[in-house]
């Protein structure tokens, strides 16, 4: 049946008809060209927007005081409420079931910071250790904040990858230098980095106990972060952290004389809330690039169809003269089908392979905040060419099926 | 060879119902040169192309050596086409982009043959009809007798039973007619039965019998002299 005859011939007519060949390779293959460019951007914008958002612990939960705006229990409207020591450390030791990390923040709003002639402004936090991986910071070199700083009042530092580039010119190493922040002198321990970017890398971290000491805080904190132990899967962790964040804001508003129903005396931000949106995103992102991706196939399929129709409607008069000369149905079918087939294979591999490599190649160029890391799934795109190829196919068999019909006289009258 | 036996055949012409064949009686005996002539819309291509087994009758019955053609399928028709029958038109009908020795073997392509005793094959026919020099030339690089002449050579490599030829000669001159002709006379000769239509009389006369068409009806059917082609070539 699939002899190497019938492949002579279909070549031979491929070879003979190089123009009608090259135009049914060149709309296949761009077809796939197209599709693949589509899914490799679609990526990219899903990996950028997904990088915006990874700058944090996906988990993580802060809460931070406001003002009341009702009153309670004889307390009027416009209180500032003031967390200190005590409420994170009674709200990590009745919560702890939930907790993975856990710091209370004091953070010195835009501390200036001298370093030799260099001098800039920076937001100076003072953190405990854990704080380090609320924030999904990562060390470049030395160490983060540990428990003894914090014991013993350190005057160490942290600082930032882009505060490191900015305060030590010349390659000069950091680790050991003598940074002045605000008129304290403190040693460099560690540089990190951040996946966040030059925004969250324009920060040092002191430890928190040094921090309420140096500039005389007494025991307040601004803020406190956590992360919760991970969930079974997204929707109970989610669950879970609206469990903690409950029960917390219920803690503090006891503890602070808050009204219940008070939306301005607590802050929260859940950045797994957060990551449920960008999930919905992202997902409505991939979907309408998927829908992009099978309005081309079916395009690319009518496309396929059309020029099968076009062929078979061309070549019946050569259809006629075969069957005069003693040409079966099935065989003029299979001549035509296995013809389509052959091109749409060849030329829908051509322009995956071209899709593919325009990617591997101008990809690693391409880097903007919401778009990086542009790839394509290969068992996509090749499942992609296998549906066009089986769609071409059955687009082509119904004309080829007329064809083989018409009867011979018919076919040789047109001209 | 063949046995017709009052053949009828209609047409659907919108509403109207053309009636072209109207009780057609006619037997060809092996070795014969049959034309069939006629005036337009007598039927005698109708009548050949039912012949031919590229259009099927209404009524009637037809042996085609022996063998009734009746409701036949597609393939097994092609299968009849290709084993009793080689074709000759009038616009020649080959395929452009093929060689005149890929077209010559093309029927033999069908039959199934290998394609090294394919090309010898077609080799040998092309060189009966004195185009072996232009094989690998495709029809648009030849004269309009010389496709005829590799139409022929097409109907005879399946070495079949009959040869029909639709007006052969119609879109020649009258020089490449007769030369048409001589080699058609030639192949006839060697045994071959032959059935032509043609509306040329000096055609006709070259053919041992000549059937006269009209209206769907055998007016006349009388054996001639035959005139060999060779004199006027």
């Amino acid at each position: 049946m699939f002899s190497i005859e019938r492949w002579h011939e279909i070549f031979e007519g491929l070879a003979k008809n190089k123009l009608r060949t090259f135009l049914t390779g060149v709309s296949v293959a761009s077809g796939i060209f197209i599709l693949v460019i589509l899914l490799g951007a679609g990526k990219g914008i899903q990996n950028g927007i997904q990088n915006q958002f990874e700058q944090d612990a996906t988990n993580r939960i802060s809460i931070w005081p406001g003002v009341t705006q009702k009153e309670h229990n004889g307390l009027g409207i416009g209180r500032r409420i003031q967390l200190r020591n005590t409420d994170y450390e009674i709200a990590t030791i009745l919560l702890e079931d939930y907790i993975e990390y856990k710091s209370a923040i004091y953070s010195v709003w835009s501390g200036n910071i001298v370093y030799k002639k260099e001098t800039g402004t920076y937001r100076v936090e003072g953190v405990h250790p854990d704080y380090q991986f609320i924030e999904n910071a990562s060390i470049a070199n030395g160490r983060f904040i540990n428990q003894s700083d914090i014991n013993n009042y350190e005057k160490n530092v942290i600082i930032g990858q882009k505060v490191a580039n900015d305060l030590f010119k010349n390659q000069e190493d950091p680790l050991g230098a003598e940074l002045n922040v605000s008129g304290v002198i403190y040693k460099v321990v560690g540089v990190y980095t951040d996946p966040g970017g030059e925004r969250e890398e324009s920060r040092v971290f002191i430890p928190i106990t040094t921090a309420q000491r140096a500039y005389s805080a007494g025991d307040r904190i601004r803020s406190m972060a956590f992360t919760l132990n991970k969930g079974v899967d997204f929707d109970q962790a989610v669950e879970e952290s609206l469990d903690f964040t409950q029960k917390l804001e219920n803690l503090l508003k006891t503890r602070h004389n808050i009204a219940p129903d008070d939306q301005g005396a607590l802050y929260v931000n859940n950045s797994l809330e957060e990551a449920k949106n960008v999930y919905i995103i992202t997902g409505g992102v991939q979907a309408f690039f998927w829908f992009v991706g099978i309005c081309t196939i079916i395009a690319g399929v009518v496309g396929v169809g059309n020029i099968m129709l076009i062929i078979v409607k061309e070549r019946t008069k050569e259809i006629g003269i075969r069957k005069a000369l003693g040409a079966s149905p099935f065989s003029i079918i299979s001549m035509i089908l296995q013809e389509a087939v052959f091109i749409t294979v060849v030329a829908g591999f051509l322009g995956l392979l071209s899709g593919l490599l325009v990617w591997e190649v101008i990809g690693p160029f391409v880097e903007a905040d919401f778009f990086t890391r542009p790839e394509v799934d290969f068992n996509v795109a090749i499942s992609t060419l296998v549906i066009l190829v089986m769609a071409g196919a059955l687009a082509g068999f119904f004309p080829a099926y007329r064809a083989a019909k018409i009867k011979p006289i018919v076919a040789l009258r047109g001209d | 060879m063949i046995e017709i036996k009052d053949l009828h055949k209609s047409y659907q012409m919108g509403k109207n119902s053309l009636h072209v064949l109207k009780g057609i009686d006619f037997s060809v005996k092996e070795g014969e040169l049959v034309s069939i002539m006629g005036a337009s819309g007598s039927g005698k291509s109708t009548l050949l192309n039912i012949i031919g087994i590229l259009d099927e009758a209404d009524s009637g019955t037809y042996f085609l050596d022996g063998v009734p053609i009746k409701n036949l399928n597609e393939t097994i028709a092609s299968q009849y086409r290709n084993k009793f029958l080689g074709f000759v038109f009038q616009s020649f009908n080959l395929i452009n982009y093929k060689s005149a020795l890929d077209n010559v073997a093309l029927p033999l392509y069908y039959q199934g043959m290998g394609r090294k005793e394919r090309m010898e094959r077609s080799m040998h026919y092309l060189e009966k009809v004195g185009l072996a020099d232009w094989a690998k030339h495709l029809p648009n690089e030849l004269s309009g007798g010389q496709k005829q002449r590799v139409a022929i050579a097409r109907a005879l490599a399946s070495n079949p039973k009959v040869l029909l030829a639709d007006e052969p000669t119609g879109a020649l001159d009258s020089k490449t007619s007769y030369e048409v002709m001589e080699l058609i006379q030639q192949i006839n000769d060697e045994g071959k039965t032959v059935l032509i239509v043609t509306h040329e009389t000096d055609i006709a006369n070259m053919t041992k019998r000549i059937v006269y068409l009209k209206d769907g009806q055998i007016e006349s059917d009388k054996l001639v002299n035959q005139i060999r082609a060779s004199q006027y070539v």
